[in-house]
C-alpha cells in the first residue's frame, strides 16, 4: 500500500500548503499525510444490510461489483479527509444507466479512494479498462512526441485535432469532495503556474465568476467555455457544487493550448488546431503539459500520478493516461457502411458527434477518438503489433488514433471511387 | 451517532477561505449569513452529522431571482434549528413576518373551528385542497438521511396507514415496483409525484436514491391521500372537486389525527415544538406547514390592477395551477393561504375560506360591470 504512494511529499511542497492556510496546526496536518491511513470509521444508526442499494435495474460497472460483502467491507470506511463509500457510489445509484451505454457508476473524492476502496475500485478498473489489474500491472507514461509518425493527416477529411486529458493537484481533494478552500486553492496553484508560460505558450486566466460579457461571448464562439455540468451523471456526484466560484478558463494567446480550472477535474489540458496536423498539435500537448508541471513543482506541488494507476483523475474511466485525441473527420460513404462500428472496435477507437458526449453526428462528420486510457501509454506502436508487459502509454494511444484515421480516410477514399473495404483484424486481447 | 469526519478535515481550512460568494445571490440565507456568524457555526455539526455548509448548500448554488425570494437553506434534522439557530432564526424572522425567537405557535386542528366553508359558489371554485407535511421524530430529514432510514420511514408509515379504516381505508404504492397500469391512473387522478428536477431541491440531497423508499398513498375514494419521502417524511393531502372546503378540512384533520395517534403507539410521534410548530425539512414550512388553497376562476379579478393588493391585504398567494413557479391558465388560479408559522391551521384556512368567497363576489361584480373598490379589504 505504501508503495502507491512512494512520492513522498516534498519540503517545498509543505511550505506551499503552509503558505496558504498559515499556522502549525497544518503542518501536523501534513506530517500525518506520509502514508495512507482510512479516516475515522464512519459510525452509522443502521446495519449495512439496512443501507446496502437497490440496484437491480441498473446498468454500470459500479453496480456490477458492488456485492452486499464489498459494501459491508467498505461502508464504514472513510479517507483521511472523511470521504466515505456511499458518496463515492452516490452517483452510480442515482443514475441506473442505459441498457446499451455502460457508465462507471463512482467517483473517487481524493487520491486515497483508489487505496481505501481499492476492494470495489479495482474490479471497476478492471473492467472499464479491459483486464487491466491494478494490483499487479504497472501503468507506463510515455509524453515523448518525437516518436510518433504519420501525424499530418488530408485536411479534406479532417476538419480539426485535438488532444485532451486532465491532471489532479496532490493533496487537494477532488471534485466530488472539495471545499471552497480546497477549489480555490487548485485555481490559485494552476493560474500561479500557468501565468508563468512563455512564447507560443504564453496566455490569459478568464474566471467564470468575473468574466464580462465580451468575454463569455468570445469564449463561446471559440468553442472554449464550458458551462456548469447539467448530466446528472456529474452533478449526482458533487461536482458542481458552489459554481461557478473557483472555475475558470486558461488559453495561450494563440488559441491552441487550454486548460479547464475545476470542471469535472482539478484541470482539463487541451492542445487543439484546425486542420489535421495531429502531430503538431500532440507536440504542443507534452511540451505545454511538462512546462506546467515544472512550474508547479518550483512552487512545491505535484501532479497525483502512481505507478499502478498513472494520473490520477476524479472517473476511473480516466485513469492512467485520461488521454483523449481526436478529430473532427468527414466520413459521409462510412458513414452510411453497416461496417462502421466493428471497423472502429477494431481499431480500438470511439466515434461521437461533433458536440462531443452523447451527442449525435451531423452531416456526416464525426469525433474520432481512442477508446482505451489505462494500460496503454500515450505513444503507440500499431495496435497488431506483440504486447509487452504492463501496457501501452500515451505515445502508443496518440499513434493507435492516427493509424486509426489514416485507414478511416483510406476506407471513405475508396468507397468514393466504388471500391470495397475491409474491416482490420481486432488486435491482441489487451490484458490477461 | 455518526461522526462528520469530513468536517473536521474543512476545519483546518480558515473560515474566510471557506465563506461562499454570495455576491450575486438574493435568496435569505444570503441576506443573513456574515463571515461571523459562518465562524460560530462551522466547527458545529448535529448530533447525526449535519453540518451548517449542508445546511446552506441549495442556497449557495441557486442564486435565486431579482423578484422571487427563495428561502436558500434546508434542516437535515430537528436539531438543526437549535444548532444553526443564529442563522436560521433570522431567515425564520424575515421569511415568516417577523417572527421571534421567544414567540410561540398555537396549532388548532379542531375543524369544528372553521366557520363556513362549505358554500363557495362550484361556478367558480373547481376544487379544494389543503396539505401540510410531517416529520417523523428519530430520524433524519430527506436532505440528511441514509437509504436504512428512508426505508424505516417507509415501512413505518406503510404500518401506520394500513391500520387506517372507514373513510380512510387504503393502499400504498411504492414508486419502485409500480406497474405502468398504476402509474397511468396515479397520474389521470393527479397524484403521482415525480423525480424533483428543481435545483433548489436537488442541490439540497432530497433525490438521492432516487425512487428507493419513495411512494404514494391515497385511500379508496380518492379523497385522501399521503406522499413518502418526498421533499418531507410525509405529504399529507386532502383534496376534492368543488367548493366544500368544510368538508375537506374535516378530513384532513382528521386522518392526520388518526395517524398522529399510530406513529405515537409505535413511539415516533411528529416532529413538533411550542416554537416552531411541525419542524420540516425547509424553513417556510414551519409552523403548520398548511397551504390549503381553491382552483377558482377569475378571470376579470386576476387583471384588475388593484389584484395583487388584495391578495396581500388577505394574506393569500396565487399560483399557476400547475402548483408552485407555474402559470394561470383560463383564468383560473390556485389561491391558498402565505403564512404558516404564527397562525393555527383553523385561522388560515378561515382567511382562505373567507378571501376566496369576497374574491369571487367580486368577480361577479365585475362581471356585471360594476366597480369593486368599496369591497376592497383591509390588511389582516
Amino acid at each position: 500500500m505504501a508503495s502507491s504512494f512512494s512520492r513522498i511529499l516534498t519540503t517545498r511542497r509543505k511550505i506551499g500548503l503552509l503558505s496558504a492556510v498559515g499556522g502549525s496546526v497544518t503542518a501536523g496536518f501534513l506530517l500525518h499525510r506520509e502514508h495512507v491511513g482510512a479516516g475515522a470509521p464512519v459510525r452509522r444508526s443502521y446495519p449495512a444490510s439496512a443501507e446496502y442499494p437497490d440496484l437491480r435495474k441498473h446498468n454500470n460497472c459500479m453496480a456490477s461489483h458492488l456485492t452486499p460483502a464489498i459494501y459491508a467491507k467498505l461502508v464504514d470506511k472513510a479517507t483521511p479527509n472523511g470521504y466515505t463509500l456511499d458518496l463515492a457510489i452516490q452517483t452510480g445509484v442515482d443514475n441506473p444507466g442505459h441498457p446499451f451505454i455502460k457508465t462507471v457508476g463512482m467517483v473517487a473524492g481524493d487520491e486515497e479512494s483508489y487505496e481505501v476502496f481499492a476492494d470495489l475500485l479495482d474490479p471497476v478498473i478492471k473492467e472499464r479498462h479491459n483486464g487491466y489489474n491494478p494490483s499487479t500491472m504497472k501503468h507506463p507514461t510515455d509524453l515523448d512526441s518525437s516518436k510518433i509518425h504519420s501525424g499530418n493527416f488530408d485536411p479534406r477529411y479532417v476538419l480539426s485535432s485535438r488532444v485532451r486529458t486532465g491532471r489532479s493537484i496532490r493533496g487537494l481533494s477532488l471534485p466530488p469532495a472539495c471545499t471552497r478552500a480546497e477549489r480555490r486553492e487548485v485555481e490559485r496553484v494552476v493560474v500561479d503556474a500557468l501565468a508563468g508560460l512563455k512564447d507560443d505558450l504564453a496566455g490569459k486566466y478568464y474566471s467564470l465568476t468575473v468574466m464580462t460579457d465580451a468575454e463569455q461571448q468570445q469564449l463561446i464562439d471559440d468553442h472554449f467555455l464550458f458551462d456548469k455540468p447539467v448530466s446528472p451523471l456529474l452533478t449526482c456526484s458533487g461536482m458542481a457544487r458552489d459554481w461557478p466560484d473557483a472555475r475558470g478558463i486558461w488559453h495561450n494567446n494563440e488559441k491552441t493550448f487550454l486548460v479547464w480550472v475545476n470542471e469535472e477535474d482539478h484541470t482539463r489540458v487541451i492542445s487543439m488546431e484546425k486542420g489535421g496536423n495531429m502531430k503538431r498539435v500532440f507536440e504542443r500537448f507534452c511540451n505545454g503539459l511538462k512546462e506546467v508541471e515544472r512550474l508547479i513543482q518550483e512552487r512545491g506541488w505535484e501532479f497525483m500520478w502512481n505507478e499502478k494507476l498513472g494520473y490520477i483523475l476524479t472517473c476511473p474511466s480516466n485513469l492512467g493516461t485520461g488521454l483523449r485525441a481526436g478529430v473532427h473527420v468527414k466520413l459521409p460513404l462510412m458513414s452510411r457502411d453497416p461496417r462502421l462500428n466493428k471497423i472502429l472496435d477494431n481499431l480500438r477507437l470511439q466515434k461521437r458527434g461533433t458536440g462531443g458526449v452523447d451527442t449525435a453526428a451531423v452531416g456526416g462528420t464525426y469525433d474520432i477518438s481512442n477508446l482505451d486510457r489505462l494500460g496503454l501509454s500515450e505513444t503507440c506502436f500499431h495496435s497488431g503489433e506483440e504486447h509487452f508487459e504492463g501496457g501501452v502509454n500515451k505515445v502508443q494511444l496518440v499513434q493507435t488514433v492516427i493509424d486509426g484515421v489514416n485507414y478511416l480516410i483510406e476506407c471513405e477514399k475508396r468507397l468514393e471511387k466504388g471500391q470495397d473495404i475491409k474491416v482490420p483484424p481486432p488486435p491482441h486481447k489487451l490484458f490477461k | 451517532m455518526a461522526k462528520n469526519c469530513h468536517n473536521d478535515y474543512k476545519m483546518k481550512f480558515s473560515g474566510d477561505e471557506e465563506f461562499p460568494d454570495l455576491s450575486l445571490h438574493n435568496n435569505h440565507m444570503a441576506k443573513v449569513l456574515t463571515k461571523e456568524i459562518y465562524a460560530k457555526l462551522r466547527g458545529k455539526s448535529t448530533p447525526s452529522g449535519f453540518t451548517v455548509d449542508d445546511v446552506i448548500q441549495t442556497g449557495v448554488d441557486n442564486p435565486g431571482h431579482p423578484f422571487i425570494m427563495t428561502v436558500g437553506c434546508v434542516a437535515g434534522d430537528e436539531e438543526s434549528y437549535e444548532a444553526f439557530k443564529e442563522l436560521l432564526d433570522p431567515i425564520i424572522s424575515d421569511r415568516h413576518g417577523g417572527y421571534k425567537p421567544t414567540d410561540k405557535h398555537a396549532t388548532d386542528l379542531n375543524f369544528e373551528n372553521l366557520k363556513g366553508g362549505d358554500d363557495l359558489d362550484p361556478n367558480y371554485v373547481l376544487s379544494s385542497r389543503v396539505r401540510t407535511g410531517r416529520s417523523i421524530k428519530g430520524f433524519t430529514l430527506p436532505p440528511h438521511n441514509s437509504r436504512g432510514e428512508r426505508r424505516g420511514i417507509e415501512k413505518l408509515s406503510i404500518e401506520a396507514l394500513a391500520s387506517l379504516d372507514g373513510e380512510f381505508k387504503g393502499k400504498y404504492y411504492p414508486l419502485s415496483g409500480m406497474t405502468d397500469a398504476e402509474q397511468d391512473l396515479l397520474i389521470n387522478d393527479h397524484f403521482l409525484f415525480d423525480k424533483p428536477v428543481s435545483p433548489l431541491l436537488t442541490c439540497a440531497g432530497m433525490a438521492r436514491d432516487w425512487p428507493d423508499g419513495r411512494g404514494i398513498w391515497h385511500n379508496n375514494n380518492k379523497t385522501f391521500l399521503v406522499w413518502v419521502n418526498e421533499e418531507d417524511h410525509l405529504r399529507v393531502i386532502s383534496m376534492q372537486q368543488g367548493g366544500n372546503m368544510k368538508e375537506v378540512f374535516r378530513r384532513f384533520c382528521v386522518g392526520l389525527q388518526n395517524i398522529e395517534g399510530i406513529f405515537k403507539k409505535h413511539n415516533h410521534g411528529f416532529m413538533w415544538n411550542e416554537h416552531l410548530g411541525y419542524i420540516l425539512t425547509c424553513p417556510s414550512n414551519l409552523g403548520t406547514g398548511l397551504r390549503g388553497g381553491v382552483h377558482v376562476k377569475l378571470p376579470k379579478l386576476s387583471t384588475h390592477a388593484k389584484f395583487e393588493e388584495i391578495l396581500t391585504r388577505l394574506r393569500l398567494q396565487k399560483r399557476g395551477t400547475g402548483g408552485v413557479d407555474t402559470a394561470s391558465v383560463g383564468g383560473v388560479f390556485d389561491i391558498s393561504n402565505a403564512d404558516r408559522l404564527g397562525s393555527s391551521e383553523v385561522a388560515q384556512v378561515q382567511m382562505v375560506v373567507d378571501g376566496v368567497k369576497l374574491m369571487v363576489e367580486m368577480e361577479k361584480k365585475l362581471e356585471k360591470g360594476e366597480a369593486i373598490d368599496g369591497m376592497i379589504p383591509a390588511q389582516k
